[in-house]
């Protein structure tokens, strides 16, 4: 299987070509971001619905349910 | 960029695909779009670790041979108007799409009512589970409960077995003999029987709760346990997710946007004819935005909205049949599995409505009048612009949450390119 080497929130991870970047994240953190009153938050729909799954990826602001894990990309958390 | 084809297709799942296909079929020029990176929809997503299967090489295929269709895979419609046109976005960027019609072909989401922690991560959609997993969320070793109403909890169950999950329990608010009665009528369906039968025995050994549902998800920082409650008798499982699901609500927001007219049931679809037309001219829908029923009746409504497009409606009309049959299906899901009224009582004053924003059911009881709702409490006004917990009023507090074309059909639909326009709405600012 073609892997893809990339990095989240500084810690390279290694996956499966095809993967998304929310299964990458995974891989590193459950939570992806603060919600306005600071509780965790992690993927719910897992379809582009609930936007809670948004990060960056080098820089630009992504859902990552409906984006790939690219080889090379920074991928951020927490934002 | 604008683009130009006789027939625009919003939706590459099997309404869109079957749509699609037969337009090319009678010498149409098809542009099909869809968000995700490949087609199939939501059934027909690929396993990342498994081996593609026959029937998505086969649509790739296809897809790739026909030179009548144009496939945009990762573009996302954000805008759109009646003439029609879609306005799609993509990393590189907006593409303008025209054609002299549309076929609507979206699909649907879940749905979720509220219940308390199910905002912990680790708490998921079912479906949204079964489609993170295909995509290589690590599951394997992991403990696993899935737990709401349908078919959908054992399909996607199944699925997590399959890539290494240990599945502790799955948890069917509907009751035993309601299930049986319901399987009892399945052989009218042999695709679907076998299908159930697969899981089933897929499944074996996988205590199936029925009568059941999951109260409350524990936790700090991730979910840690859930709370079972069956027939008064409660109890702790530990699982590093939950999957829950109570079926599914049509994605009807560009519809909308385009002025086509609804059905609400509560949650809205959208109304078509026997050839699929929506009461915009020009404009048609096929698959689960017309009403949930299945794969096999998407396919149905996107060929016959197809051929109505064409102008084959001869052909059109001889589907009438399949389709009546298949919509039965669809309807015996929605009878034997309805909602049952304890899993509306589940939220409490405490319980987190709208993830978005953090509002809570207290706070939207609080509001007296209550077109004011959105006004005093933000609720529906995060960047999901009310998609998870519109149709979760619309069950908890009938009459709430009833979509109006004013509220919605402000463009974008959704916040257009996440790292402008949503830098707004997400009230973050940029880093
Ligand atoms: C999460 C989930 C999991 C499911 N799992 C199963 C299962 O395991 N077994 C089973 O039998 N059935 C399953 N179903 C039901 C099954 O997927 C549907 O019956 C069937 O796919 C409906 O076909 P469709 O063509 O109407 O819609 P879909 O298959 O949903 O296709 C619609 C397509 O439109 C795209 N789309 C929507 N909005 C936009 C937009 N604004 N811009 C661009 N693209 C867009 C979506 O990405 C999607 O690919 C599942 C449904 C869901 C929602
Ligand atoms: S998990 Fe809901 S938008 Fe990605």
């Amino acid at each position: 299987m073609k892997t893809v080497t990339l990095t989240v929130n500084g810690i390279p991870v290694t996956v499966p070509e095809g993967t998304s970047a929310a299964a990458a994240i995974a891989t590193v953190t459950d939570v992806f971001h603060r919600s306005v009153r600071g509780a965790p938050r992690g993927p719910y729909c897992g379809m582009g619905q609930c936007f809670e799954c948004r990060i960056r990826i080098d820089g630009w602001r992504m859902l990552a349910c409906l984006a790939r894990a690219t080889a090379g990309v920074a991928i951020t958390t927490d934002d | 960029m604008t683009e130009h084809f006789d027939v625009l297709i919003l939706g590459a799942g099997p309404a869109g695909l079957a749509a699609a296909e037969t337009l090319a079929h009678a010498g149409r020029t098809v542009g099909l779009v869809d968000e995700q990176t490949d087609p199939g929809g939501q059934i027909g997503r690929r396993a990342i670790r498994q081996r593609p299967g026959r029937a998505f090489r086969k649509t790739l295929t296809r897809l790739r041979a026909n030179d009548r269709i144009t496939y945009f895979p990762s573009q996302r419609v954000v805008d759109c108007d009646p003439h029609p046109a879609l306005v799609t976005e993509s990393d590189l960027g907006y593409t303008r799409l025209t054609g002299a019609s549309l076929i609507l072909a979206p699909g649907a989401r879940e749905l979720v009512l509220p219940f308390p922690g199910w905002t912990l991560p680790g708490v998921l959609g079912a479906g949204g589970l079964q489609a993170l997993t295909k995509s290589g969320w690590p599951v394997r070793g992991r403990n696993v409960v899935f737990a709401g109403s349908g078919p959908l909890l054992i399909a996607s169950a199944h699925t997590l077995k399959k890539e290494g999950a240990r599945i502790r329990v799955i948890v069917e608010q509907t009751a035993r003999r309601e299930i049986a009665r319901f399987v009892a009528k399945l052989p009218a369906w042999p695709s679907k029987a076998i299908q159930t039968l697969t899981f089933t025995l897929g499944l074996a050994g996988i205590p199936y709760y029925t009568d059941a549902w999951v109260t409350e998800a524990l936790g700090e920082e991730r979910l840690e346990a859930v709370r079972i409650v069956q027939r008064g008798r409660s109890s702790v499982v530990s699982c590093d997710f939950l999957g829950t699901s109570l079926g599914l609500i049509p994605n009807v927001e560009v519809a909308l946007r385009l002025g086509c007219a609804l059905s609400h049931d509560p949650h809205p679809t959208v109304r078509v004819d026997s050839l699929q037309a929506t009461s915009q001219p020009g404009i048609y829908a096929a698959g689960e935005i017309t009403g949930i029923g299945g794969a096999e009746l998407a396919r149905l409504e996107g060929t016959i909205a197809g051929h109505a497009v064409a102008g084959e409606l001869s052909k059109a009309r001889a589907l009438a049949p399949r389709h009546a049959h298949w919509a039965r299906f669809g309807a015996e899901v929605a009878r034997h599995f309805a909602l049952r009224d304890p899993l509306r009582e589940l939220a409490g004053s405490q319980t987190i409505l709208c993830r978005c924003e953090d509002v809570t059911l207290g706070e939207i009881d609080a509001v007296a009048d209550t077109g004011s709702i959105k006004l005093l409490t933000r609720l529906g006004m995060g960047p999901c612009q009310g998609r998870i917990c519109r149709a979760a009023l619309a069950e908890l507090r009938p009459g709430y949450g009833t979509v109006t074309p004013s509220e919605i059909s402000r463009p974008p639909l959704f916040p257009a390119r996440l790292d402008t326009l949503a830098d707004q709405a997400l009230k973050e600012p940029s880093s």
